[in-house]
């Protein structure tokens, strides 16, 4: 803040004031650079054990995109944390869930969010899906440096394209790639086993019920497979995080909901490990 | 070798004064007026991409009247502090006080020590859980700062709006109530005679203090002409503002009120 800075006048400094970038991260990174997680220096050659979140799935359902994901933190062999969420809203219109690192991860998406309302307000408009994908790719791209010292992460990002009317989503990789997906996508530790069920479950034009309950599939068997995933914890009433995505902006689906999807796949599973049909 | 003159300082800031102040004088007014909801912003301002009215942050908004590229930058700047003490801190501790107080040190020494002073005057408002706690604040070309209640009219002709505000307004009038005010107030002219303001002609926007998160709205379209028909109507129930009139900056079918996306951990 300019009013924190010793032996300078309160005015605003003329950062603030230039013309130019509707960008926060680059207002940010020319006048407070070691506020952005890219800004800083790690010693190098050392490691650290940090918590990591895992999986996410995203999928496309009739009318919007569907993102969901599981709810635990891995240090090592320890759970970090059970009820982590790893989806969060970016604007109105989409929704990124984050797999890596999970400190990074977090800030990485509040700045992201920032980033989008801040274009949103200087501008007078909301950025095209695309335009906000490629800005979470050069957030990414800037996070390089930390990835290569083991503090990687891993997004997934799903909008509702207003122009086209359609749901979409997009995946990355550590060094800032961005690629579209067509139906279905898996991300985080547990993905290869998520991967396999939605293979087998999803297919075009499932409903909103349908889509919640295939999310809530996958994250299951790559909880059965995986260590790092957590299960749906009835005892703990802990369920997965699911974010839907439609003309009518992002939402949570209720807890309530959640759990009546929730009992209905363990269920299932009773006596049927794999979910065989 | 020629000598320069001296200029005694009191005239040196009267001469600056007069000169901010008639550029302001210039421009078509602002008025900011609360209501039994929050906060509402009416200019008069034909375009549709030029704005005098914006939003800072979630629950503070701003108006400002006089020379656009001035108050232009101080509008990115303020959402730039806005946005990075948010970021930095928490969304809570982004003030309109703070804000005002920051602008206000801003146009001072920019009255003092620049070659030529900024010719605006803005308004930086922010809507409380109670018409109470709404603030309003009103800074002038030269850094001044006043706190006030209810309404502020600015620009153009200001005087005479204010004191028709003042007899006008009073504490818990409905939107339509002070927009029809607003649109009254904005369209006397300087001699008696009266201009009629239609939608067209108006960028209103309202901070609404029901609404989570993000409580800044443009009220265009059918909404606002309904909102503005000079007759005894009833109040717009507050469902209507999230409808297709209210848009949240630019596109059109938001998602209503009701349906605003709560993250788990907002920034």
């Amino acid at each position: 803040m300019t009013d924190s800075l010793p032996g300078r006048s309160r005015r605003l400094d003329d950062a603030f004031l230039t013309a130019g970038s509707s960008s926060f991260t680059e207002f940010v990174s020319a006048y407070r650079p070691e506020l952005l997680p890219a800004g800083r220096r790690l010693p190098s050659g050392a490691t650290l054990e940090a918590p990591h979140g895992t999986t996410i799935v995203t999928l496309l359902y009739d009318g919007g995109v569907l993102m969901a994901g599981d709810r635990r933190a891995t240090m090592g062999n320890v759970i970090a944390n059970r009820d982590m969420e790893k989806v969060f809203a970016a604007d109105e219109y989409s929704v990124v869930g984050i797999a890596g690192t999970a400190g990074i991860a977090i800030e990485l998406v509040r700045l992201y969010q920032v980033e989008l309302e801040h274009y949103e307000k200087i501008e007078g408009a909301i950025m095209s899906l695309e335009g906000k994908a490629n800005r979470l790719a050069s957030m990414i791209r800037g996070n390089l440096g930390l990835a290569m010292q083991g503090l990687t992460v891993v997004p997934t990002y799903a909008g509702f394209d207003l122009d086209s009317a359609t749901g979409r989503i997009y995946s990355y990789d550590v060094t800032g790639g961005c690629y579209v997906e067509g139906g279905h996508h898996s991300t985080g530790s547990g993905s290869v086993f998520a991967r396999g069920a939605l293979k087998k479950l999803w297919r075009p034009g499932l409903d909103e019920q349908q889509a919640v309950s295939v999310a809530i599939e996958a994250l299951y068997d790559a909880a059965d497979d995986d260590s790092a995933t957590g299960g749906p914890d009835l005892g703990r009433q802990i369920w997965p995080t699911v974010a839907l995505v439609d003309h009518a902006g992002a939402r949570f689906v209720a807890q309530d909901v959640l759990e009546g999807h929730v009992e209905r796949v363990v269920a299932a599973r009773r006596d049927n490990p794999g979910g065989a049909r | 070798m020629s000598m320069p003159f001296y200029v005694p300082p009191e005239q040196v800031m009267k001469d600056r004064a007069d000169f901010a102040r008639k550029g302001i004088a210039r421009g078509r007014s602002v008025v900011v007026v609360g209501y039994d909801r929050g906060i509402a912003f009416v200019a008069e301002n034909p375009s549709r991409a030029l704005h005098k009215v914006s939003e800072i942050y979630d629950r503070i908004a701003f108006a400002a009247v006089g020379r656009y590229n001035e108050f232009e930058s101080l509008r990115v700047a303020g959402i730039r502090y806005a946005d990075l003490r948010g970021y930095s801190y928490d969304r809570t501790d982004v003030t309109a006080r703070a804000l005002a107080n920051t602008y206000a040190q801003t146009l001072g020494a920019v009255f003092t020590q620049e070659s030529k002073p900024f010719e605006i005057e803005i308004v930086v408002a922010e809507v409380g859980l109670d018409s109470e706690s709404d603030q309003i604040f009103r800074l002038t070309y030269d850094g001044s700062v006043a706190d006030e209640r209810g309404f502020v009219a600015m620009g153009g002709a200001s005087d005479a709006a204010e004191e028709r505000l003042s007899t006008a307004w009073r504490p818990g009038m409905g939107l339509s109530d002070v927009l029809r005010l607003a649109v009254d107030v904005l369209g006397a002219g300087d001699n008696g005679e009266r201009r009629t303001l239609d939608a067209a002609q108006l960028e209103v926007a309202v901070l609404d203090r029901d609404r989570p998160r993000r409580s800044f709205r443009r009220i265009v379209g059918p909404l606002l002409s309904r909102l503005i028909e000079p007759r005894e109507t009833t109040e717009v129930p507050a469902e209507a503002l999230g409808g297709p009139g209210a848009s949240p900056e630019a596109p059109a079918g938001g998602p209503a009120p009701g349906d605003e996306p709560e993250s788990p951990t907002q920034p």
